[in-house]
């Protein structure tokens, strides 16, 4: 089977999310879909899963003309998605999850249950997925959950599979079944679209690359011929430096000291455990560790958003123990938080509101109680031109900017004001490569200002690009302190809690 | 058009704030009395009387200088409690309690008002401040309550309204209270120093918007303040939209609950007081009226922004006025108003509903 888009144009307004884009995929064959946010991938699969009309072009599939009115009729026709967010029913079991909206029936219309446990099973053991059909889909694993999304399409007989930012949710090791997943699907016959704006991966996972960019199709590359930083410089249509230079700087006095730090969950569990360590100025300690290993409730404790149960963190000399958030941020501990939507943006407010969310209060901005929207608008203005925000204008909410423009607000507001140790969790989440390179390059030089930065990042190759020193997590505590320049192998099996 | 521009500028009001506030509110109540005046045709009342329930509900409301007092008159109390529902749903709070806060507030303003002997203006001061008190005191133990133990205000402010529609019941009888030689739930006369004066009574002594209205403009002037322009609205605002962000930016959220509980409560408390001291002259076992359910309704036609609590304000006050000239003049039921005010709300819950029906006032996004 051989798939076909020709001359896809669509535009939402004045704006064209597409124009004219050719490719095509054949069985047996995974193809890369690269390009930033914003860069047309998604509008183009909402075509070719009938969820969007195109404005002029066709979908040929076997060189037959298709068109569809909606994702039932791709499916139909065998195409079928995995989208980032999943769509699962979580009290729902795998196999009624898998056929929910269709449903095998009996001869007097009841749901035949124990057919459709024996296709999904089947499935499951022909791919090597590995799912159990009758567990609830909310005691599964996000990596095990994915692999429901993916048994829920070919039940449907989907013969082209899009994956859709497949591995955003995924641990290391979760990514590397998957891929396996991926290749096992590919020799059986099926037809695959990578969706994703990670190099590294669509090198090592697809058998051609399409490059996208402001709607257009800016280049088809051999993933065996490319590299990187070529495949950057296409996506972003510039040259971009991937590797952010370092200079060796020595560190200086230490600024802050964690001893035996222990804090208990909402669940009452012991998530972070007997923890010490020594942040010095000039320094940046990179945090490693697969996602849910104590670290978010760490720096939560450390930033005043969780209480400590035992233990003491002091601060040049004061001892700030369960010190407010508020205080915390006043003695110069700036904080970018891991979720910028939930926490350090509010979506409604207005550029200007959000500069000033964690510093009304103070005389610049407010007299006795009454704010200071003047000076607020000119330091917003201020951070949007030094941190390149890139908005209408200041009044604009900052649900309307770009992952990317809202996580250089969030850095600039904390950066901009009196600082001496930044917190950073997550600083380059779902951002552009363009703001990748712009924020890491601003973390270097608050270091090398002599500001001390702890690094929090589940990206080894972003601890590894940035950091003077690593500590990872594992189990809620520290399993090993590494330098800087340690194999990335032994780094990754600290992290799954193997030390040597 | 040059003041509207300037009221505009003032407040800030964008253009899509400006749809909110005034056009949807325009359009959601015409559409209502065009479906109201159907209702009435369908059910059996001739054209005509169709026709002069429309113009009677016109006239009664802004056709004469009478008739627009009376407006006035019925929006003063609306606009000061509706104010208060505003703040709540800025801090994320959703007061239903308006109703008692109200009669607490009114029934501590009618003890002031009768029992005290002061000079003119001090009294009255006075009355509105204590039922401006009290308004906030009652409010206080919902926020108190939804702080420290999670309460959800919801079910406190509906079980605080009952209390407070019994202790009125009990205050009213107690001989201290209760008008003397009478049987009924009814108290004693506020005296004349603690009554609200009459705007214009030099016209004619009948027309009874009272100096009560004034505050309830002033009011709203010193809400938008509050909610726009200090910190303290600011946090309201923080912990109501997004209350992870207010944690992180280290906003007292407890702290920011409570207060703009009782600010809410104050406002209530004063439309019960300004009700006593500017029309009732006494309190009576159903001197709330509802007034505090249908503030809910003015606030959220006005969008919880101070400027469009008082032109739906002013709305409902006219519907309430030229309800009244309508049941006297076409002889159609005051119930029809209340239809109209039930549609209102379904069309506003639904602002989607009137984009759709009325595209071309909207600009495509």
């Amino acid at each position: 089977m051989k798939i076909e888009l020709k001359e896809i144009s669509k535009s939402f307004g004045p704006v064209a999310a597409n124009t004219k884009i050719n490719l095509s995929v054949s069985s047996g064959e995974t193809l890369g879909l690269l390009g930033e946010n914003g860069a047309g991938k998604t509008t183009l699969m909402n075509v070719l899963t009938g969820l969007y009309k195109p404005d002029s072009g066709q979908v040929l599939i076997k060189g037959q003309q298709r068109e569809f009115s909606n994702p039932r009729d791709a499916i139909k026709n065998g195409i079928g998605m995995v989208h980032q967010h999943f769509m699962l029913v979580p009290v729902f079991s795998v196999t009624e999850n898998v056929i929910l909206g269709n449903e095998p029936t009996t001869a007097v219309n009841r749901i035949n249950l124990k057919e459709a446990r024996e296709k999904v099973q089947n499935i499951s053991s022909k791919y090597n997925l590995n799912v159990d059909p009758d567990e609830l889909v909310e005691r599964l694993p996000v990596g095990v959950q994915q692999r429901v999304e993916i048994i829920k399409i070919l039940f449907r007989k989907a013969e082209l599979l899009i994956f859709d930012e497949p591995t955003a949710v995924l641990t290391p090791q979760e990514v590397s079944d998957f891929f396996m997943i991926v290749n096992s699907l590919k020799n059986s016959g099926k037809a695959i679209i990578f969706i994703t704006h990670k190099l590294h991966e669509v090198i090592q996972i697809c058998d051609r690359i399409n490059v996208l960019r402001r709607g257009e199709v800016v280049g088809e590359v051999n993933p065996k011929k490319t590299s990187n930083s070529e495949l950057a410089e296409l996506m972003v249509g510039r040259s971009v430096n991937l590797n952010t230079k370092r200079k060796k700087i020595d560190p200086g006095n230490v600024l802050l000291k964690v001893k035996n730090l222990q804090v208990i969950s909402d669940k009452k569990e012991k998530v972070v455990s007997d923890v010490n360590l020594k942040l010095h100025e000039k320094e940046i300690l990179g945090i490693a560790g697969v996602q849910g290993n104590g670290q978010t409730e760490f720096i939560e404790a450390l930033t005043g958003l969780r209480k400590i149960s035992s233990g003491e963190i002091s601060y040049f000399d004061t001892n700030c123990t369960n010190f407010t958030p508020r205080k915390i941020h006043q003695m110069g501990i700036k904080h970018i938080p891991e979720d910028r939507q939930k926490q350090g943006l509010i979506n409604e407010f207005s550029l200007t509101e959000n500069i000033i969310l964690n510093t009304y209060y103070e005389a610049d901005f407010s007299k006795n109680i009454s704010l200071n929207w003047n000076n607020a608008r000119s330091e917003a203005a201020r951070v949007m031109k030094q941190f390149d925000v890139r908005a209408n204008s200041e009044s604009s909410p900052a649900g309307n900017l770009s992952g990317g423009n809202q996580q250089k607000l969030v850095i600039g507001r904390e950066m901009s004001r009196k600082i001496n140790l930044l917190i950073a969790s997550q600083p380059t989440r779902g951002v552009d490569v363009g703001s990748i390179e712009y924020i890491h390059s601003q973390i270097i030089a608050a270091r090398n200002a002599g500001i001390g930065v702890l690094l929090n990042s589940t990206e080894l190759e972003e601890i590894i690009t940035l950091s003077d020193r690593i500590v990872v997590f594992f189990e809620g505590k520290i399993v090993a302190e590494l330098p800087s320049n340690t194999d990335p192998k032994i780094i990754g099996l600290a992290m799954a809690g193997v030390v040597t | 058009m040059k003041i509207f521009l300037k009221i505009r500028q003032t407040f800030s009001i964008d253009k899509a704030t400006f749809l909110d506030i005034f056009i949807i509110p325009i359009l959601a109540t015409s559409l209502a009395i065009t479906i109201g005046l159907l209702l009435l045709l369908l059910s059996g009342e001739s054209y005509q009387t169709a026709l002069r329930a429309l113009i009677s509900l016109f006239v009664g409301s802004f056709g004469s200088v009478s008739a627009l007092s009376e407006t006035l008159t019925a929006s003063t109390p609306l606009i000061f409690a509706a104010l208060g529902i505003a703040i709540g749903f800025r801090a994320g709070l959703f007061n239903i309690g308006a109703e008692g806060q109200i009669i607490i507030g009114g029934l501590a303003a009618v003890i002031v008002g009768f029992s005290v002997e002061l000079p003119l203006l001090l009294h009255l001061t006075i009355v509105l401040a204590i039922g401006a008190a009290f308004g906030a005191g009652y409010a206080f133990i919902s926020g108190w309550l939804k702080a420290f133990t999670g309460a959800h205000e919801v079910i406190t402010t509906i079980m605080l309204n009952l209390i407070a529609f019994r202790l009125l019941d009990f205050f009213l009888r107690l001989p201290f209270i209760q008008k003397e030689g009478r049987n009924d739930p009814i108290s004693k006369s506020v005296l004349e120093t603690a009554e609200l004066p009459r705007l214009l009574g030099f016209i004619d002594p009948n027309l009874r918007i009272h100096a009560g209205f004034l505050l309830a403009v002033l009011a709203v002037v010193l809400v938008y303040w509050i909610i726009f322009h200090t910190t303290i609205g600011f946090e309201f605002r923080t912990v109501g939209t997004n209350i992870h962000a207010a944690k992180y930016a280290g906003v007292n959220s407890s702290l920011a609950v409570i207060l703009a509980m009782s600010a809410a409560g104050l406002c209530a408390g004063l439309a019960g007081a300004s009700q006593i001291s500017g029309v009732l002259g006494r309190a009576t076992s159903g001197f709330s009226a509802g007034i505090g359910f249908d503030a809910i309704a003015v606030a959220l036609l006005g969008r919880a922004h101070p400027i469009g609590v008082l032109f739906s304000g002013i709305l409902f006050g006219a519907l309430v006025a030229g309800g009244r000239e309508m049941q006297v003049s076409a002889g159609v039921s005051l119930d029809l108003i209340t239809v109209i005010q039930a549609l209102i709300i379904i069309f506003i819950a639904a602002p989607i509903l009137i984009k759709s029906i009325f595209p071309w006032f909207f600009p495509k996004t």
